[in-house]
């Protein structure tokens, strides 16, 4: 599946930094910053699904809502399609919208209450589509179809609706435009597992039909390791780990990533039992306040000393793999595999 | 499929039902609103009040202001199915003439009060740096006494905007704006208060990544959700209008003295109150179930708007 050669890129995230200021005191004067994401980079090539996994709060959601420029970014560029959207304004950020759309966590907030189903799939044809009213709803059917719902539920309401059926919803919508890159802000979270399945399987389809490159932010591992072909670990704000599904899923190198994946449970129960586990103590330390050095010093089990004075760059030590560790500073790729 | 002539729709599958375009919205609401029966009869009063206020002087032809001193105060008769006042002015006629300057009054001062606030509160709600100085324009409003307000605006206008406009317009704009940009401040804040939390709200995100510009997303996603409390703002409004406009003309502030409001005919008859108290009961009555019945409206157009609540 991972194939790094012959694709194209079709997103470039370069350092990008999004930080969100804390105003204290009685003048309420800048005092901080919480550095949700702070330096990130990573590639998606055309067609693929880049899996973006990590703990609640490490910054998933606001570096895929970044990407798309939701927020106006602190620092960094993100190439879409070759253009840098990071310096655009509104107006010409608004133009290439269509090229990027978002699919949202909680599908009954993501879709505006007083609208039918066919006014919200109907919504983006009107902001960028000049077609005739017939079109339209040519359009908006032909969505209902992709999506798996019933042509007569356009008349109705997103309260009438079950979660799954209101995930195809936002689906439907995020497609109208016929987007090449569609960020997937853990549009599975908020369903039951049954209903999870269906609406992996369709957005599935819908990539191999029409050739989407995702986003898939998640923190069901068992979930990213069935859609991604690649899969970058996020923690506290950087990216660990960037690796193809299988390299991750079999040989995790950085400590994150091994206790990361030392958490999923096993379907056998026999190496349930016996399956070791990698605990963690304490707590992610604050994003305002992060430590000096590695970020997840204060937490690692392979914690050495130059880990706590200085960070970790960003590099390449397999093919196609990254990882942001001291213990591979040297490019020694077969020594930490017994670990 | 190619193949088949002549295929059935599949059972349960009515094409003409599967094709049903998506309806108007205002269909939805007008059935839901069928189904509130106290907003059906409040829009029955409300109806027949206006027509009758409209249509009344031609079919009700004494004059308001035909003073005809030998039938003065006098009961309920056919000749006179109100009675008449102190100079022989037929009350059925008053209260026409009355009615249509009070509803007018209400109307637009409710309409004015509404769009101010409305306006107001978005702004401050949607717009982080206008939030603060606009909020405490609404607090300054607020802590303003409203009567000797009022006062002291028609003291100072009054005669200015009688010479421009004449008599009666004149007073009318003054009221109308009087009580327009004194009672909008109640609405701001309720509006602003849920323009901020709406904002945050994902679909405002969504409408974003679908690159909605700000205009578009104040009026296709934030106004449709503050339409409640907009919509009992506005029956308040109308209610609160009416009756401020009868206090002014109560307290002789409001339209000259020969020219009949609701709140004026009150006026007149509160001296009379012993002798004649039908006078009173007249235009107390014909405010307070105008009143009642905005509410009512109000109510039901509320729930026939909200999309949850509807069809239950």
């Amino acid at each position: 599946m991972f194939d790094a050669g012959g694709k194209k890129k079709l997103v470039e995230v370069t350092n990008l930094k999004m930080h969100f200021p804390i105003f204290g005191g009685i003048m309420r004067r800048h005092v901080g910053d919480v550095k949700a994401v702070d330096g990130v980079s990573f590639d998606i090539y055309e067609g693929e699904t880049l899996g973006l996994v990590g703990e609640s709060g490490c910054g998933k959601s606001t570096c895929g809502r970044a990407i798309l420029r939701l927020y106006e970014l602190t620092d960094g560029s993100v190439r879409i399609d070759g253009t840098d959207i990071a310096s655009w304004s509104p107006e010409e950020l608004r133009q290439v919208r269509p090229t990027m759309q978002m699919v949202f966590q909680d599908p009954q907030a993501s879709l505006n209450p007083r609208m039918t189903v066919a006014a919200i799939i109907g919504e983006p044809l009107d902001e960028h589509a000049k077609s005739s009213k017939a079109e339209r709803l040519d359009r908006i059917y032909e969505l209902m179809d992709a999506v798996g719902l019933n042509r007569d539920f356009a008349n109705r309401y997103p309260h009438e609706f079950s979660g799954g059926q209101r995930q195809r919803i936002g689906i439907a919508r995020a497609l109208a435009l016929n987007p090449k890159f569609i960020v997937c802000d853990e549009p599975i979270a908020a369903l039951d597992v049954s209903i999870q399945a269906q609406v992996v399987n369709l957005l599935e389809d819908l990539q191999d039909k029409l050739g989407l490159t995702y986003l898939f932010i998640s923190h069901d591992l068992s979930m990213v390791r069935h859609i991604a072909d690649r899969v970058a670990v996020m923690y506290l704000g950087k990216v660990v780990e960037l690796a193809s599904r299988d390299q991750l899923y079999n040989d995790p190198k950085h400590p994150y990533t091994q206790a990361l994946l030392s958490a999923v449970p096993e379907p056998d129960p026999a190496i349930e039992d016996t399956g070791e586990r990698i605990i963690l103590t304490g707590d992610v330390p604050s994003p305002a306040n992060p430590p000096k050095g590695c970020n997840f010093c204060t937490r690692c089990p392979k914690v050495m000393d130059i880990c706590r004075r200085e960070d970790p760059v960003f590099k390449t030590v397999e093919k196609g793999r990254q990882v942001a560790c001291h213990l591979y500073e040297a490019y020694q790729p077969a020594e930490e595999t017994a670990a | 499929m190619t193949d088949q002539t002549a295929p059935d729709p599949a059972p349960g599958l009515d094409p003409a039902e599967e094709y049903r375009p998506p309806r108007n919205q205002w269909l939805d609401v007008w059935d839901q609103f069928k189904t509130h029966k106290g907003a059906l009869i409040g829009l029955g009063f409300f109806v027949f009040i206006i027509l009758g206020v409209t249509l009344g002087p031609f079919l009700w032809t004494i004059d308001a202001t035909y003073i005809d001193i030998r039938a003065r105060n006098q009961g309920p008769s056919l000749a006179h199915p109100f009675g008449t006042d102190q100079l022989g002015r037929d009350t059925l006629a008053r209260m026409i003439a009355g009615g249509q300057t009070s509803i007018a009054v209400g109307l637009t001062a409710m309409a004015l009060a509404l769009f101010l606030g409305t306006l107001i509160g978005v702004v401050a709600g949607f717009s982080k740096k206008l939030d603060g100085p606009l909020m405490r324009f609404t607090d300054l409003f607020l802590a303003l006494p409203l009567l000797p307000l009022l006062l002291v605006i028609i003291m100072l206008f009054r005669d200015r905007l009688r010479a421009a406009f004449g008599p009666e317009e004149g007073i009318f704009i003054l009221i109308v704006v009087v009580i327009g940009i004194t009672s909008w401040m109640n609405t701001a804040r309720i509006v602003r208060g849920d323009v901020l939390a709406l904002k945050e709200r994902e679909f405002v995100l969504a409408a974003r990544s679908i690159g909605t510009p700000a205009r578009r997303m104040v009026t296709r996603h934030i106004l449709p959700n503050v339409l409640s409390p907009i919509m009992v703002s506005a029956t308040l409004g109308i209610a609160n209008a009416i009756i401020t406009e009868s206090a002014l003309s109560f307290l002789g502030l409001g339209f000259p003295s020969d020219f009949p409001t609701w709140g004026r005919l009150l006026f007149d008859a509160t001296d009379w109150l012993q002798q004649y108290p039908e006078r009173v009961l007249w235009p107390g009555l014909a405010i307070s179930l105008t009143v009642l019945s905005v509410n009512y409206i109000g109510d039901g157009l509320r729930d026939a708007l909200d999309p949850r609540i509807r069809g239950r």
